[in-house]
């Protein structure tokens, strides 16, 4: 039977929640790097035992981690005892240098000045689809890294952060971060990253080039509201078998796109809220689709205090609430963008983790939901694995 | 012999145990001390000081015999004690929340 590996970060460390294809009862190990913030974990899809971990800290920067063997034991690649051994002249030490290319150059501020481009952290760690080694970074403030070494070292993909644009881009409330990387199953050339608060960006030749993808948003926070950057994107999400149609969460609105990111619309419906972070994909059927609604930007918990995750099997438009096992009453957490995943198992399974340290699995789809653990420090990401 | 104490986070990160013992064949100074412990444990590189610029981490200070020196010259001399590792070189943590 299929085994699944939920990857959580979380403010304090990391924990990796384990069960067999019945998803039913759950090993909890950690927390790993205890007291550091760990802003995403995530496996190889080619290899689910490569792993790889940002974890970072206000004090001490940006870590790298790694794990060869499905979590047990990590390092920060490039400075394990026997990489120091060899003198093949290979990085050491260097699995967290992250240096733009060039000169930095400036963004706007959030009083409208420009502000030097500065590296505080990775937000988000998307691994090849085809090779464990490869992985990408996307960190704030906002430019896209990748490594083909297994995060021994790092190199911009600066064609995004030196587009025209640049200048333009600005930072949402968290901090001006590339939070979203979505690589194209069906053409390795093609990209997308998303950015807050700049928006969605589209690569269709390895990541040398990109454009700006956001005709048809439509945000009344920013002077132009239909500007061509500086809308704040909040995740963005796609199904393997139909990489061309796009599912957005913007800071208001749920969006989705049918020609690769050319244009979008709204596709909000009768949510209770169209504010949110997080949006994924059924991993069976390309048109259900799932978010948390949040009361508004500048509360940030769910509508009349009740926990509901959002089905629509329309792509949109026509959403139910999900609340099954979730708690409907004096409910005050927030779901981060990075926070939800859903499995590859019959039936879909999908998870979420809050702010208040809970983690919910449903085995069906969303139909029901069930707490794996329930108080863990704040949840910044959560990912699953399907393990054979 | 010199020793190093780091922060817990950083002990961890080094996957050390108490404090570091280092051998510094130059003039023992504040740079000098660094060097060697990021060629010692080069996990650290980054964590104390930025890896292109060198300057010090903004929530990271230096200690010796009870002097605070995050702010003076990264190649003055230090004092004997630490030459001699009577007195540990300290690296803290500024405590700051969180």
């Amino acid at each position: 039977m299929s085994k699944v590996r939920v990857l959580v970060g979380t403010r304090k460390g990391a924990f990796i929640l384990t069960a067999d294809g019945a998803r039913k009862r759950w090993k909890v190990s950690g927390p790993h790097f205890a007291g550091w913030e760990i802003y995403h974990v995530k496996g190889s899809p080619v290899d689910p035992n490569r792993i790889y971990a940002s974890q970072t800290s206000g004090w001490f920067g940006q870590i790298i981690q790694r794990s060869d063997d499905g979590g047990k034991k990590w390092s920060t690649p490039g400075s394990s005892p026997d990489e120091l051994k060899s003198s093949d002249g290979m990085p050491k030490g260097e699995s967290n240098k992250f240096v733009y290319d060039g000169i930095p150059g400036t963004h706007q501020w959030y009083d409208g000045t420009q502000h030097p481009w500065e590296f505080k952290r990775v937000w988000h760690l998307e691994p090849s689809l085809h090779d464990p080694d490869h992985v990408y970074a996307g960190v704030e403030d906002a430019a896209l890294f990748e490594s083909k070494d297994g995060g021994k070292s790092w190199n911009e993909l600066s064609g995004l952060r030196q587009h025209d644009t640049g200048p333009k881009w600005q930072p949402g409330a968290g901090g001006m971060c590339l939070h979203t990387i979505l690589i194209d199953p069906q053409n390795p050339q093609r990209m997308y990253v998303a950015i807050s608060a700049a928006g969605t960006f589209r690569t269709d030749d390895g990541g040398t080039t990109w454009k700006p993808i956001n005709h048809g948003l439509h945000s009344e926070y920013i002077p132009d509201p239909s500007a061509e950057v500086g809308h704040c994107v909040h995740r963005i999400a796609m199904h393997r078998s139909r990489p061309n149609t796009l599912f957005m969460q913007k800071h208001w609105d749920v969006m989705r796109s049918e020609d690769g990111g050319d244009s979008w619309r709204e596709v909000s419906g009768n949510l209770p809220s169209d504010f949110g972070f997080p949006i994924d994909v059924h991993a069976h059927e390309p048109e259900t689709i799932y978010v948390v609604p949040i009361k508004s930007d500048s509360e940030h918990y769910p509508p009349n205090s009740r926990l509901r995750v959002y089905r629509s099997r329309t792509g949109g438009d026509e959403w139910e609430a999900l609340t099954k096992g979730l708690p409907q009453r004096n409910c005050y957490v927030n779901v981060l963008r990075d926070a939800m995943s859903v499995d590859s198992l019959e039936p879909c399974g999908v998870y979420f983790g809050t702010t208040g340290g809970q983690v919910y699995a449903s085995a069906d789809s969303g139909d029901s939901w069930k707490p794996i653990v329930r108080d863990l420090p704040a949840v910044l990401s959560v990912e699953a694995q399907v393990l054979p | 012999m010199i020793r190093v104490v780091l922060p817990p986070h950083l002990r961890t990160l080094a996957h050390v145990d108490g404090d570091v013992e280092l051998d510094v064949n130059t003039s023992v100074t504040q740079r000098s001390v660094l060097d060697e412990l990021e060629t010692r444990y080069p996990m650290l590189r980054g964590t104390m000081r930025d890896h292109v610029t060198q300057l010090r981490r903004p929530l990271v200070r230096f200690f010796v015999c009870g002097e605070d020196l995050s702010h003076e010259s990264l190649d003055a001399p230090l004092p004997e004690a630490i030459a001699k590792g009577s007195e540990p070189f300290v690296i803290i943590g500024a405590i700051a929340g969180g």
